[in-house]
């Protein structure tokens, strides 16, 4: 076994991306930033810390149900865009 | 004193405290009956510590049975309150609050478990497991379904039940309108159980997709556990919605928060909005396991493999993604525009696409079956024509300009239940009734057993259609009375008698299973239906174990072509059987769950913090728990395989 194989170079990249990914999300409030920016920043780093967290810290993918478990997230991640553009669809936009 | 008295029934009348004094000598009862016939030990080591998914099954069964009987006995005093016009049966208060737990019972205590019962007792031996995946969590699914349901089933005595609907719309529910704890147990008790529905959920897709018989490919699954996949999929992902939404009405109600009041940047008809968001999807969560009750029943009874098997799970995919399509059908009048409601109206009608196909397969299955009429293909052969009347109606409430005139009328209320009640109610009937002798070694008694179902379906048409008339002709639903010149009596009252046929119909069922404990004969064989599914193949009563040999699957039908064909399904010696240990912890965590949301209905925060604690305590301890399970040996095999083949 050589180092390279012990190295856990998957955890450490992800543990760097947290790392910076949640200081990017701090910013929001250091950085005097409008709301819409802000919500923006916080979203979007939001959902690619959860990416990283499943795919390098709960091993999504390395396993042979490897088809499941992405059927399962991709099917979760479909019904809660529906739920919350459906919601803004009956409640905001489509409101009079 | 005052400390007690927040636990009286703000509203109470004779037929209150009569219940009380019921409830108090059944307890009572119970209790000295158990210690007289010493069967406590028996109570505890065979049911309550259990982790055996037949067991569960069939607890979640009886649950169900005797919540069916709740719900009813509310439906029966709605019925005889609206039978004539200016009533003075109920009062106002009284019949809102039983509208309001018939549905909650009716939905969440009586179509749920039953559902769950079935699927518990007869999802793992048709895939050839010893259990399910996760047995302990299975079992504390139960119990906490179980204590969610005697916490809602307490409230009529102790503080007053929840009166704002089942659907317990804000600002309705909110503090400001419902002042008493009513509306705290809607939210507290539907959440216990919600959790245990929940794990249920995952546990059984965990099931399906991980242990399945070698040779049974996903396409190789028999339909009621496709149905059954499909549906805890549809669980996984409506009832974190519901889990936020109560939690979010709890905190509205208890701490003040603003989610759903009119004022203080609060949004009255979000709660409306998200219930509906888990709502619809729950009612395909009630009715896709009654399907593949009728696909089990339908090929058994035709003597033929069911039609179309392939465009029956992909209709199941389907429904199974647009149920979470058109939720904002229930409230087309909320005030939305015509682009919204037009493309809710759309996708509302289109899921009648694929349960068409599915009422199309049927049909021709039965078509070139030689078909035997049982009790539960009576039931099943009944469901399509009545079933087909709730479709239709509700395309007709689907067209959101249309729906403007039926909303929130009897006509709805007619539609929703000639949906449900030949979609799942006769579904579980004839399930009950099917798998009856797997599950207790004897057969329920056929003429009894048609009877009822005849029973009930007529007078199901005779209760329900009825409302089709009156409420188009204006009358509201949940109004506790009306003057006799809105000439609604006469439909009322032909309502009135079918649902005392109904009950009647009930009765039968009771009577027909206390028949047969009596008088069926009990030297039946396994496979008594001449069924054509794996949980057929083992004996009945099911031993512990299931399936002494694990089977091999290698066709859709492998029992029936075993029977027919000669196939050899159980190959192989026997081999000891690792099976896992029974456990108190998931009852004795469900009842300190019990009081925990009895502290929290009473906002009681000193034992809500201690049962808290104790709740995470239970949780602690079983991280830190070593426990293998333990194996049955190859004689004792022997010996109960022996035993059960010489019982035939
Ligand atoms: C052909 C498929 C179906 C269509 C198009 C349909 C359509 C609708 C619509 C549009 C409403 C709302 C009407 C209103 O509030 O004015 C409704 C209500 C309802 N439906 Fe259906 N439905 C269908 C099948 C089912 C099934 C299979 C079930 C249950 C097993 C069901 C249970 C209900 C319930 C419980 C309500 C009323 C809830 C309430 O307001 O209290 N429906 N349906
Ligand atoms: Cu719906």
């Amino acid at each position: 076994m050589n180092l390279k194989e012990l190295f856990p170079r998957n955890q450490v990249i992800g543990f760097v991306f947290s790392l910076i990914l949640t200081a990017a999300a701090l910013t929001v409030y250091f950085l005097d930033l409008s709301f819409q920016a802000g919500m923006t920043v916080l979203l979007v780093t939001a959902f690619i810390q959860a990416a990283v967290q499943l795919v390098l810290f709960m091993h999504a993918g390395e396993t042979e149900d490897k088809g499941a478990i992405y059927t399962n997230i991709y099917y979760g991640v479909i019904i809660a865009l529906v739920t919350i553009f459906g919601t803004l669809l009956c409640m905001t936009w489509g409101y009079i | 004193m005052e400390f007690f008295e927040r636990f009286a029934v703000p509203h109470p009348s004779p037929a209150i405290y009569a219940s009380m004094v019921a409830i108090g000598l059944t307890v009572i009862a119970i209790l000295a009956g158990l210690t007289y016939f010493k069967k406590w030990g028996y109570l505890w080591r065979e049911w309550l510590t259990t982790v055996d998914h037949k067991r569960i099954g069939i607890m979640y069964l009886i649950s169900a049975l005797l919540m069916l009987f709740r719900g009813g006995a509310d439906a029966i005093m709605m019925r005889a309150q609206l039978a004539v016009p200016e009533n003075q049966l109920l009062d106002a208060q009284h019949y809102n609050e039983i509208f309001t737990t018939h549905g909650v019972v009716m939905i969440i205590f009586m179509a749920m478990p039953f559902i769950m019962g079935l699927m518990n007792f007869v999802v793992p031996l048709q895939i050839g497991a010893r259990d399910v995946a996760f047995p302990r969590l299975n079992a504390l699914s139960f119990w906490l379904f179980f204590m969610g349901a005697m916490l809602f089933n307490i409230s009529f005595v102790v503080g007053g039940s929840p009166d704002a609907g089942w659907t317990s719309y804000f600002p309705l529910a909110g503090t400001e309108f419902s002042e008493s704890v009513g509306s705290n147990y809607f939210m507290i008790a539907i959440q216990i159980a919600g959790l245990g529905t929940l794990m249920t959920g995952i546990n059984f897709i965990t099931t399906i997709l991980k242990m399945r018989a070698p040779g049974m490919t996903l396409m190789k699954m028999p339909m009621f556990t496709w149905s059954a996949l499909i549906t805890n999929a549809i669980i996984v992902f409506a009832f974190p919605v519901l889990t936020v939404l109560l939690a979010m009405g709890t905190m509205d109600r208890l701490f003040a928060t603003n989610f759903f009041t009119t004022d203080n940047g609060g949004m009255d008809m979000l709660w409306a909005n998200l219930f509906w968001v888990w709502g619809h999807p729950e009612v395909y969560i009630l009715v896709l396991p009654a399907f593949g009750v009728y696909s089990e029943v339908i090929s058994t009874f035709a003597r033929r493999n069911l039609y179309g098997y392939k465009s029956m799970v992909a209709s199941m995919v389907i429904i199974s993604l647009l149920s979470f399509l058109v939720w904002a059908h229930h409230f087309f009048t909320m005030g939305q525009g015509a682009l919204a409601n037009s493309i809710f109206s759309i996708t509302t009608m289109a899921i009648a696409v694929p349960t068409g196909v599915k009422i199309f397969n049927w049909l021709l299955t039965l078509w070139k079956g030689k078909i035997v009429i049982t009790t539960p293909m009576l039931y099943s052969i009944l469901f399509i024509p009545l079933f087909t009347i709730g479709g239709v109606t509700g395309v007709m409430l689907g067209m959101s300009a249309a729906d403007y005139q039926y909303h929130n009328t009897m006509f709805l209320v007619a539609h929703f239940h000639m949906v449900i009640i030949p979609g799942v109610v006769f579904a579980m009937l004839a399930g009950l009734t099917y798998w009856w002798p797997k599950m207790f070694g004897f057969m329920l008694n056929e003429k009894i057993g048609k009877s009822a179902a005849w029973t009930i379906a007529i007078s199901t048409l005779v209760a329900f259609m009825p409302m089709f008339f009156s409420g188009l002709d204006g009358q509201a639903r949940r109004m506790y009375t009306y003057s006799e010149s809105t000439g609604f009596g006469i439909w009322n009252m032909i309502s009135f008698i079918g649902a005392a046929g109904l009950a009647i119909g009930f009765a039968l069922i009771v009577y027909n299973v206390y028949y047969s404990v009596r008088y069926s004969p009990r030297n039946i064989s396994a496979d008594p239906w001449d069924a054509r599914t794996l949980e057929w193949a083992t004996h009945s009563p099911v031993p512990e174990y299931n399936f002494a040999n694990v089977p091999q699957i290698d066709s859709i039908e492998t029992f029936w072509d075993s029977k027919k064909k000669g196939h050899i399904m159980f190959k192989g010696d026997y081999e000891k059987i690792h099976m896992p240990n029974n456990s108190g912890m998931p009852f004795i965590m469900s009842c300190i769950f019990f009081a925990w949301g009895f502290s929290f209905v009473f906002a009681m925060w000193i034992p809500l913090i201690i049962t808290t604690i104790g709740i995470l305590v239970c949780m602690a301890l079983r991280s830190f728990e070593k426990d293998h399970g333990h194996y049955i040996s190859v004689e004792e095999i022997e010996e109960t395989e022996t035993k059960l083949r010489g019982a035939k």
